[in-house]
């Protein structure tokens, strides 16, 4: 280290401390020549890259809220039912890897621009057509950290320093300098990835558990959908994380924090699927009250029922399908034909309305929500197969197989035809054939008793004039409605197994191993608390599991 | 090397760029001009090749299209009317097959994985596809590698794929513009051109992220470091599009900048909107190739189980394909061939947009091969035999143009082959199982 100061003495002209001390996250009781991660002999780590909103959160936690991002990200891989899954095994592309570094352009220009540089840069360089070397050293210093989610190395943190310089210096703008270099650590895999890096136990030299800073990130990814804060870095380093006591201590916090309703939202934006709301789109001709607002909020309203139930009540998840509490806006209310009244209305932007329906409404519950039957649907018209399939497979962790080959759809599509009026004639003369009906018999008894709301999410009683026969069934037991179909899933185990698997997922990258004893004291833990989502959070936190070496399935061929 | 002299040769070589002022350091064969024919770079150095792919869905339909005759006197079937201008200029295979070799149909996706990238396997699995290794080979010397557009707005419905995996498609005419034309364009016909200080600067800090890499190879197990391989080919193309814009760009007097465009790319599934997008976005391209941004351009107009559908009618063309009739007198299936008609309306005004193009004695059309593939040839069986395939242009002299090949029997993968093989992608054997090929389709290069 010393001998690299030496060798350098022209662009580190200015007086260096030795160790870069980050300003807010803390440094560690002793320099460290390495990052600690890096020291530590660990050949395992693996990777999970964040996820589009994890990113858009980490910048604004770090940088201010009013950093905007307008690029669209690439598209995020979806890999046994959850993006975050795919965060762990997507590869970077030519195409993606240009839209970081236009975003991390944008976003580097902004954090210097004339508006934010006083407050986000922090310090004001002795004259802004040079170098200020000082100035920039108090900038990455404070930044790299809580970019990087560990220590940085005063060499990282030289690097940045020595090329902002330079750079300020060839084009006379301190703060040209300072945009270059934060864009480089924009699109550095030290900022883009996150790490589960294995490193030997002290105790027991043959096991294995997660480097401390790895797994703060892990938990605060996990329970507030961004970068950890400096309370949780500094646990990190105490060594409070890897004690059972300390652990504990910064979980409860961390869930007692109304931020965890950003990782609750994050978490069922991932189970939900919504990230395919934007290829969604509906045929104004037959669906005018499906608008672009209209999308947007049906996931808002779903996301406001999931965290008031979750977080603010602590509710049973199964409660989740038969919840009659939400919340709706005007639109969504002419929606719904649900007479809201909005006193306060004033010609501004649409305010979200509590808002309790009559014991058995129809419209109760997530499924009956315009965020499940919009997605879930071609643009001009139901289909009880796409929902029953979506459900089996986002809410029950179930595989529907393909459909085969050679299908003959003739009855399916024939909206005109005089004698099959309804989806449910249509389907069921579909089922006729043995080739189709197999697969059919394990969505379409679902999707059909959600056959009162159009593919526009719009309530409806009949369809072609005939009454609709919303009746269904689910594992031999049948049901009448979404109301009908939620109670009994309410009863159908894997759908609190799915949600426990899909949560340790979202937190790991990896599908939990089955007959782990530990992920089956996580789901008696999630049993005991009546299906409580923060107790199965606070589960899967404390596990020794989820800081563990995971395997990843083998592919299927 | 240690990071003092890293570091000092990053320095040293940000002043000596800068110590140049406006003096770019120029690669070659983009400071030269064309001879006095026009069909060369002065030095002698061939025009640039360039190629395209053009994805539409659900092939062509239940009746047999194939024309009857082989070689050059043939008749463009029913479906293909559109392209007749284009007859001499093009080439259409018939009758090639993807062999499952045990794996499961996944209809609309297990055939063109097989003839796109060669192999066909029970994931969903895509990589390398022909376009990507074409890329690797013609697209160093253009800012952008290669570019991928989807019509309908799904990014995920592109075909297009790098060694990592599937690249995503640009779904908004703005944003592809502003890409192409917008920050880091120079005009290559301007009379001056003066490299843009904060790009040379650019180029030498993000090259500092290289500087990463070891303390990250420690860290991580096989699979990891494979996909840090992956990001650092992903950042040197973004290092050679910061290099190319530094460098003055060879005057092409057919270059224009494009007209700007409004369509922000919002999702579409009636399909005369997709149309006036699609046309959109191969103006956009055109003029992208013309001005030699890039060499290589996808498209895809969605996914194979496509959404489009005329206005009015709740049942789209991939709905269709599976539940219309054949007409017993016209036969075909009508509504499905409205679809046809009309996809095939927009490549050839496509090829038409390529064609009025020129480039000294050629027309970028010429100089390029437009290849148009689609995922079943009868979607409603959903079989992965009799594809048709279509390539229009010369492939700037390497293939013949104006012949029908039919190849009853083979694997598709031998068309794709051929076609990197024209493109000039040094391909030895490729694809895998039945699908395996070491040699190009007899009679088609030239």
């Amino acid at each position: 280290m010393v001998k690299f100061w030496r060798r350098f003495p022209l662009i580190l002209a200015s007086a260096f401390p030795l160790v870069g001390l980050p300003l807010t996250a803390p440094a560690r009781a002793a320099a460290p020549a390495t990052a600690p991660s890096e020291s530590a002999n660990t050949d395992t780590a693996t990777t999970l890259r964040l996820s589009p909103g994890q990113y858009r959160q980490t910048i604004a936690d770090i940088f201010d809220v009013s950093i905007k991002i307008q690029e669209r990200f690439e598209p995020e891989q979806r890999e046994q039912g959850l993006l975050a899954i795919g965060a762990r095994t997507e590869n970077f592309t030519n195409n993606g890897f240009e839209t970081y570094y236009r975003i991390a352009r944008g976003i580097s220009a902004q954090v210097v621009d004339p508006r934010h540089r006083a407050t986000l840069v922090g310090c004001a360089p002795r004259a802004a057509i040079g170098r200020d070397d000082v100035c920039a050293k108090a900038f990455f210093s404070r930044v790299a950290p809580l970019m990087y989610r560990r220590p940085v190395t005063d060499e990282e943190v030289a690097r940045r320093v020595a090329a902002a310089g330079i750079v300020a210096d060839q084009l006379h703008d301190f703060y040209a300098g300072i945009r270059l270099s934060l864009t480089e650590m924009l699109v550095s895999p030290n900022f883009l990835l996150r790490f589960r890096g294995m490193v030997p136990d002290a105790k027991d030299q043959n096991r294995k558990h997660m480097d401390a800073y790895d797994k703060a990130a892990q938990l605060s990814y996990v329970l507030w959908n961004t970068t950890p804060d400096p309370k949780l870095m500094k646990a990190a380093e105490s060594g409070q994380l890897d004690t059972q006591e300390g652990l504990e201590q910064e979980v409860d916090r961390l869930l007692r924090s109304p931020r965890v309703a950003d990782g609750i939202r994050a978490f069922f934006i991932d189970m939900l699927a919504f990230s395919d709301f934007e290829s969604v789109s509906k045929d104004p001709a037959f669906f005018p009250r499906y608008t672009p607002p209209i999308k947007d909020q049906a996931q808002e309203q779903t996301l406001r029922t999931i965290v008031d139930h979750v977080v603010n009540r602590h509710g049973d998840y199964r409660d989740l399908f038969t919840t009659s509490q939400t919340f709706l806006t005007l639109d969504l209310a002419a929606l719904y034909d649900v007479p809201l009244v909005d006193t306060t209305d004033n010609g501004g932007p649409q305010r979200w309305i509590p808002y309790t329906y009559p014991a058995g409404d129809v419209r109760a519950g997530i499924l009956a929500q315009a965020s499940f039957t919009t997605l879930w649907s071609p643009p001009a018209r139901t289909s009880p197969t796409e929902r029953g399939k979506a459900l089996r497979q986002q809410l029950l962790c179930q595989r529907v197989p393909p459909p085969p080959g050679n299908i003959p759809f003739k009855f399916v599509d024939d909206t005109a035809n005089p004698d099959l009026k309804t989806t449910r004639q249509r389907l069921l003369a579909h089922q006729s054939s043995p080739v189709c009906a197999g697969c059919h018999k394990l969505t379409d008894p679902i999707g059909l008793a959600l056959e009162n709301f159009n593919a526009g999410g719009e309530l409806r009683a009949t369809e072609n004039g005939e009454p609709i026969d919303a009746s269904g069934e689910l594992n031999g037991k049948p049901f009448v409605g979404p109301l009908g179909l939620a109670r009994v899933l309410h009863d159908d185990p894997a759908i609190t197994g799915c949600v426990a698997q899909r949560a340790f997922a979202f937190a790991t990258g990896y599908t939990p191993p089955s007959n782990d004893a530990r992920w089956q004291k996580i789901q008696k833990s999630f049993a005991d608390s009546r299906y409580d989502v923060l107790a199965l959070l606070r589960a899967i936190a404390m596990s020794d599991l989820a800081y563990s070496p995971l395997d990843a399935p083998a592919k299927p061929q | 090397m240690n990071a003092f002299i890293e570091l000092m040769t990053r320095r040293r070589l940000l002043r000596g760029v800068l110590a140049g002022g406006a003096v770019s350091v120029g690669l070659p064969i983009l400071d030269c001009v064309l001879n006095s024919n026009g069909d060369a770079f002065a030095d002698g150095a061939p025009l640039p090749s360039r190629f395209a792919t053009w994805f539409w869905p659900c092939g062509i339909g239940e009746q047999d299209w194939r024309p009857k005759t082989a070689g050059r006197d043939y008749t463009l079937p029913r479906e293909m009317q559109a392209l007749q201008p284009f007859k001499e200029k093009l080439n259409l295979f018939s009758g090639s097959q993807i062999f499952l070799d045990g794996v499961a149909n996944q209809t609309h996706f297990t055939g063109v994985q097989g003839y796109m990238t060669g192999r066909v396997t029970g994931s969903g699995e895509y990589f390398s596809s022909i376009d990507g290794n074409i890329a690797e080979v013609i697209g160093n010397r253009s800012r952008f590698k290669s570019l991928v557009v989807v019509v309908d707005g799904d990014p995920k419905a592109s075909w297009s794929a790098s060694a990592g995996g599937k690249m995503p498609g640009e779904i908004s005419p703005i944003a592809l513009y502003t890409r192409i034309f917008g920050p880091g364009y120079s005009d290559p016909n301007a009379a001056t051109f003066v490299p843009d200080p904060e790009t040379m600067m650019s180029k030498s800090v993000l090259s500092g992220v290289s500087e990463e890499r070891a303390a990250l190879d420690r860290r991580l197990g096989a699979a990891d470091r494979q996909k840090l391989d992956y990001y650092f080919t992903a950042l040197r193309a973004v290092e050679q599009q910061l290099e190319i814009q530094l460098q003055k760009p060879s005057p092409l007097p057919s270059c224009t900048k494009a007209d700007e465009v409004t369509d922000d790319g919002h999702p579409i599934s009636l399909v005369n909107e997709a149309m006036e997008r699609h046309d959109l976005f191969c103006s956009l391209m055109t003029h992208a190739m013309a001005c030699d941004q890039t060499r290589v351009v996808n498209l895809a107009m969605s996914q194979g189980m496509t959404k489009f559908r005329r206005e009015g009618d709740a049942t789209g063309h991939h709905s269709y394909t599976h539940t219309e009739p054949v007409d017993q007198a016209l036969g075909y299936q009508v509504k499905c061939s409205w679809f046809q008609d009309l996809y095939f309306q927009h490549l050839a005004k496509y090829a038409a947009m390529l064609d009025s193009v020129k480039e000294g004695d050629k027309s970028l059309l010429d100089r390029m091969i437009l290849f148009a593939f689609t995922c079943h040839s009868a979607p409603r069986l959903h079989s992965v035999i009799n594809y048709p395939f279509i390539t229009i242009g010369g492939a700037n002299g390497r293939m013949k143009t104006g012949m029908h090949f039919p190849t009853p029997g083979d694997t598709a993968a031998r068309v794709t082959y051929t076609v990197q093989h024209a493109m000039g992608a040094p391909v030895g054997a490729w694809g895998s199982g039945t699908n395996r090929v070491t040699s190009p389709i007899s009679g088609v290069l030239a």
